[in-house]
């Protein structure tokens, strides 16, 4: 999978998450560009991300996200 | 809505739930509001936030309060302001087997093990009746989900050291403390996390990462259960069934195989599903529930099929059969019509996709469970949409088939008589008049909550507040029973009137439709009014709102002699009676003393 369609389907997950079709994510993106992003929905965003690319995270992935390009790191590594 | 309904997608739900709210929002309808306060024992955020797209579906409008993070306790023993001044319908306790205290150890000697028993059942109980006593409302309390591991391997189970064990014994007290007292539920978490899966319910990802003692992907599972019993609690539960005939109730199309192709009974793994699902669905005439059949068939055919030698449901566990060439969304219509229910309280049945899309286009309100093609999930899916989610069993539920088919046979007496007056004195009725008495609060409950058409008012109650006005000396609280030559119809009228110095303000009038046209109206009017005399009050003022299906009694009042003074743009009346002035009107009926 090109990083370009994980950020396509990235962009699919948190307009719905946050229910906001503007939103479009880049590498440096973190939880304090996205007004609703605070740390419950931060659990919703995951499991989302998880059901769309059919992948499960560890919770040392997790804990680890800095922003959403250390997430498409993990996400790439993970559908291929 | 359809994303709502069972069987749903969780993920859908838990990723678009914003987007869900505003639509369920847009749709305007009337909602029933209730102030549901969240104890949690654990993180609830989400909990709430999906619980509320269930209630909004179920036209149940929540607005919350949501306890810190596990203040549950602290919340309900030594409350605080914000929660005192919600003042709540109803308090949701979410724990889990985090939340318990003190496990036993494996050196606990047997009594040691039932001291710490009883403390845990002892901390709950302190707090629900600290609930009851500040709110008199509703309790929801789950039940607790088996531990993840066990240390004593299946001796867990069996052995006063295991978890298991413990956790079996808890949930038991539970269970008996729900069956000793009233307006307290359990919320079967134990079912529930069994059906998910453990393993997953239970997915320690989310414990750490975000203090949820379940699994994110589980909540919809759980928030729809809550909702389950917060809609029975408050009448929303269907009433009857409607029934599909070829390949819902028995494989194959009797009008094209005949009956004898069917597939029903022992003989095949097929028949067999079939079979049991004919005695899933006739148990539920147990409960009160109407089955009723809806099927393009011809009538004979139709007949022949539930003769079939190993099929279980038979002709006369129907109330209504429509089998014909009509459409079945007029069938549909038809059987609502002649059961005297709402259409939103029948559930279609039907493995056809078209017809269920065709009364869901004509009957958006009308529930079309997509049962699927496999006969083996039947009961299964059936069973989850939770329709008739028991949330206490009347007598009267128990007799409700029974009263059903007496109405008939009282049909069939009247075609048999000219004058109307002749047939009411041919059914000999006599009626029972009085205050709310303990007996009777579970029915008059369930009543003020299931009955929407002949309801002035449309106000609900919980069990908890019926109990409330009835002990009130602000308040003139009735029921009514009403019985006849061919059976007891139990209770089928409550009127609720509120006392405003020499004035009574009527907040509720309702009767059951069971019981339309036979007068028992004017005996509860005349009964009304001698309890006002009793009570020096002088005026009677009644109101009458309007709803889509209330209409039958718009004119009630002007009936009973008030005169209206007040008339507002959406319909709302309100009418005047002096005390005074009002002569007896029941002729037919005999009211016991």
């Amino acid at each position: 999978m090109t990083k370009e369609k994980v950020y396509e389907m990235l962009d699919e997950v948190f307009q719905d998450v946050f229910d906001d079709e503007d939103i479009h994510v880049i590498a440096e993106t973190t939880a304090d560009d996205i007004e609703d992003w605070d740390s419950l929905e931060h659990i919703n965003l995951v499991v989302a991300v998880e059901t769309k690319f059919g992948i499960k995270f560890n919770m040392s992935e997790v804990v680890k996200f800095k922003n959403v390009g250390e997430m498409v790191d993990v996400i790439i590594q993970r559908v291929q | 809505m359809r994303s709502l309904e069972y069987p749903f997608d969780s993920d859908y739900i838990l990723r678009k739930k914003k987007k869900i709210k505003r639509e369920l929002l847009s749709q305007n309808k009337k909602y029933l509001e209730k102030r549901i306060a969240i104890l949690g024992g654990s993180t609830t955020s989400d909990i709430k936030q999906i619980l509320e797209l269930f209630l909004l579906n179920y036209g149940i409008k929540p607005t919350f309060y949501e306890s810190e993070y596990n203040q549950f306790y602290e919340d309900a023993v030594f409350g605080n302001n914000e929660l005192d001044n919600f003042n709540p319908d109803i308090v949701l306790i979410h724990t889990s087997n985090r939340n318990i205290i003190s496990y036993p150890e494996i050196i606990d000697t047997k009594e040691e093990v039932d001291k710490k028993l009883n403390s845990e059942f002892a901390r709950f109980i302190s707090v629900w009746k600290s609930i009851a006593e500040k709110f008199g409302c509703t309790i929801i309390q789950n039940n607790f989900e088996y531990p993840l591991y066990r240390l004593l391997g299946n001796k867990d189970a069996t052995d006063f050291h295991g978890r298991v064990n413990f956790i079996t014994k808890l949930n038991l007290k539970f269970a008996e403390y729900a069956e000793e007292n009233d307006n307290f539920y359990i919320n079967d978490i134990n079912y529930l996390s069994s059906q998910y899966g453990l393993n997953q319910w239970s997915d320690e990802f989310y414990w750490y990462m975000y203090k949820y003692t379940l699994a994110v992907p589980a909540i919809p599972d759980l928030a729809f259960n809550i909702a389950k019993i917060i809609k029975a609690l408050f009448g929303k539960n269907k009433k009857a069934l409607a029934l599909d005939l070829d390949n819902t109730l028995w494989g194959g199309i009797v009008g094209d195989d005949g009956v004898e192709n069917l597939s029903i009974g022992q003989e095949t793994a097929r028949s067999e599903a079939y079979f049991e699902f004919q005695e899933y669905i006739k148990a539920h005439k147990q409960l009160g529930i109407l089955l009723n059949i809806n099927s393009k068939n011809e009538m004979k055919n139709a007949l022949a099929g539930l003769e079939h030698p190993e099929g279980v449901l038979r002709k006369d566990d129907f109330v209504i059969i429509k089998a014909n060439w009509n459409p079945k969304s007029q069938n549909l219509a038809e059987i609502a019509n002649e059961l005297n229910i709402g259409i939103d309280s029948i559930a279609f049945i039907d493995d056809n996709p078209a017809e269920r899309e065709i009364i869901n286009q004509t009957f958006p309100d009308v529930d079309t469970p997509d049962i699927g093609e496999m006969p083996e999930k039947y009961i299964r899916i059936l069973d989850s949409c939770g329709f008739f989610e028991c949330v206490s069993i009347s007598d009267e539920d128990l007799n409700k088939v029974k009263m059903y088919k007496q109405n008939a046979e009282r049909a069939d007496l009247l075609n048999s008589f000219t004058n109307y007056a002749d047939y009411l004195k041919s059914l000999k009725m006599t009626a029972r008049i009085e205050n709310f008495i303990p007996m009777y609060m579970q029915r008059i409950t369930q009543l003020t909550n299931k009955s929407n058409q002949f309801n002035l008012t449309t106000r609900r109650y919980t069990q908890a507040e019926i109990e409330q006005v009835a002990k009130s000396c602000e308040y003139i609280t009735l029921y009514g029973k009403l019985s006849d030559k061919f059976g007891d119809n139990g209770v089928v009228s409550v009127v609720i009137g509120h006392k405003d110095g020499d004035t009574l303000n009527i907040d509720l009038w309702i009767m059951s439709c069971r019981v339309l046209k036979r007068d028992m109206e004017y005996a509860m009017m005349d009964k009304v009014i001698a309890e006002c005399k009793e009570a020096s009050v002088k005026t009677i003022l009644g109101y009458y709102y309007p709803t889509a299906k209330n209409g039958m009694v718009r004119d009630f009042y002007k009936l009973q002699g008030f005169d209206k003074i007040e008339e507002d743009e959406s319909g709302n009346t309100t009418w005047r009676l002096d005390v005074e002035t009002y002569i007896n009107q029941n002729k037919f009926i005999s009211v016991e003393d």
